[in-house]
């Protein structure tokens, strides 16, 4: 190896410096122009008043982070099942046997209804319905039929997900374990699903973000998690900064998950050796 | 060999009687028959698309057969509704594109069949892995991930992870087709080394004099028939069938004989 640069690395450097200097210059450029303009708006003195209120903020700001709490319990405890359920179904309707038939449709059946219902929907339908059937106080509890809709909707989704990566497995997967003498559940679970998950890992977290803020829907049926504390708030300070202060507060658990995955995603192609096409 | 109406029939590790194999209506087997001997190396040849991996796959019952009869030590392995793993497990198959699992190092690629199949203990499948891929040249990959070796480096743990099953029977569907040349001879020092060991193999090739130096018997397929079968000295110097003589000169003039 010479010790001089190549001519390659002599090339890049000029680019990188040049593509550093591009993308400072058109950051200061954007953020100075929504800096300047935005307060030229006519309505801008009210939103900053409405949305932007620092008082407001520092006085909701605790209450809000104590109420999100049980947003991330609901989560925690509903994504277990979520992922239970959606493996079950999605290797329900990976069976081929005729004997498991009605199995293979209820898979079917339960992935078309769940996900083609708001879950908004589901909520108010899980929620307000089945208490309705003259369950005893202990089980008639919102969170729980909350979390359970929960675990309907997402199940419906991310079994479709689990599905499409175990499709992905090329077939020649299968062929491999099988000359082995291996089963075919056991090349289920030792060859296919393992590289199914790592295909899928993207589009899980994708779900598990999307989980995070549908959390808030259970609110609708009673509990006073973050959004619903952010409503009462506004209402008592007639501000807006309560919503604001909540947005924050999700975004600081989705964007760390999100670069999370993106992380182990790139630690396990290093890992594995497979190279990435710049 | 002198049959007389008393001897016993003589033992044949594997057979195929009549087998015939469509998909769709396209025939791919047209009612084989074949005999393999313990120790026999027999060689499949014949133009892409004359029926040698489907061959192979119907012995390993990675397809099922329609008709006829596959005997393995007599029995019939391709009576439909019979459960195909514990066949399998004596017949090792080595692939075209390796098929080995990426997500999974080399020696755990070894190890998963005795493991998995045979409840071999981790330690002793890893000892025995580990003696294998020494056998094969491998040892210092042990850690490492499919992705991360040569292809001719990958068809040879293809093989170690089939031979680590102890197999009766080794089917190998092209295993160097996939290679770049530099890299097939390390693949076929292995099948070399193998037949030294008395291994029965079955190898389905278009490396001609690979299969004329190694072959007890060469079968020339056309359109799902054994059209010609022989030891290689008859196949390859004086074919007998004017098909088989048209294929060898068209592998001859692309250089390949």
């Amino acid at each position: 190896m010479p010790d001089r640069p190549t001519r390659r690395e002599r090339y890049e450097r000029a680019r990188r410096r040049r593509s550093v200097v591009v993308a400072a210059i058109s950051t200061i450029v954007v953020v100075g122009a929504l800096i300047v303009l935005i307060p030229l708006t006519p309505g801008w003195e009210r939103v900053r008043q409405a949305f932007f209120d620092g008082d407001v903020f520092i006085d909701t700001f605790p209450g809000l982070l104590d109420a999100f709490w049980l947003d991330v319990r609901i989560l925690l405890w509903s994504t277990p099942p979520i992922l239970v359920v959606s493996l079950l179904v999605a290797l329900a309707r990976n069976t081929r046997s005729p004997a498991l038939f009605p199995l293979r449709a209820f898979a079917v059946i339960y992935t078309d209804v769940l996900r083609g219902i708001p879950v908004i929907l589901l909520v108010f339908l899980i929620g307000f319905g089945v208490p309705a059937l003259g369950l005893s106080r202990e089980w008639a509890n919102p969170l729980i039929w909350g979390s359970v809709t929960l675990v309907l909707s997402y199940s419906a989704y991310t079994a479709e997900i689990i599905r499409a990566g175990i499709d992905a497995v090329h077939e020649s997967q299968r062929a491999g374990a099988r000359s082995l003498g291996m089963t075919s559940s056991q090349t289920m679970r030792t060859i296919v699903l393992p590289q199914a998950f790592r295909k899928i890992v993207p589009p899980l977290m994708n779900t598990f973000v999307s989980l995070q803020k549908d959390v808030a829907l259970v609110s609708l049926i009673g509990p006073v998690e973050i959004l619903r504390q952010a409503g009462i708030d506004k209402a008592t300070y007639a501000n807006f900064t309560p919503y604001v202060a909540a947005s924050l507060i999700f975004l600081a658990l989705t964007i760390p998950c999100t670069r999370l995955a993106d992380w182990a995603l790139a630690r396990q192609r290093a890992r594995t050796g497979a190279t990435t096409i710049a | 060999m002198n049959d007389t109406a008393s001897a016993p029939v003589p033992a044949m590790k594997l057979s195929m009687r009549g087998v015939c194999k469509s998909f769709g209506s396209t025939v791919v087997l047209d009612g084989i028959d074949l005999d393999v001997a313990e120790g026999d190396v027999i060689t499949l040849i014949g133009a892409s698309g004359s029926g040698k991996s489907t061959l192979l796959r119907c012995l390993n019952l990675l397809e099922p057969t329609d008709d006829g009869q596959v005997l393995l030590d007599g029995v019939d392995i391709a009576e439909p509704g019979l459960d195909p793993d514990p066949i399998r497990r004596r017949i090792g198959m080595v692939f075209q594109s390796f098929n080995l699992f990426p997500h999974m190092s080399v020696i755990d690629n070894v190890t998963i069949g005795p493991r998995k199949v045979l409840g071999t203990d981790k330690s002793q499948a890893r000892r025995d892995g580990l003696e294998m891929l020494e056998r094969l040249g491998l040892t210092e990959r042990a850690e490492a991930y499919p992705d991360q070796l040569s292809g001719g480096q990958q068809q040879r743990v293809a093989i170690a992870r089939s031979l680590a099953m102890n197999p009766e029977v080794l089917l190998l569907d092209e295993i160097t087709s996939a290679l770049d040349p530099e890299l097939v001879g390390e693949v076929l020092d292995v099948v070399r080394n193998l037949k030294a060991a008395g291994m029965t193999m079955l190898f389905a090739t278009h490396e001609m004099a690979f299969a004329r130096e190694i072959s007890d018997r060469v079968c020339f397929l056309h359109r799902g028939r054994i059209l010609e079968e022989g030891p290689p000295s008859q196949i390859f110097e004086s074919p007998r069938e004017a098909r088989t003589q048209a294929f060898l000169q068209r592998v001859i003039d692309a250089g390949r004989l």
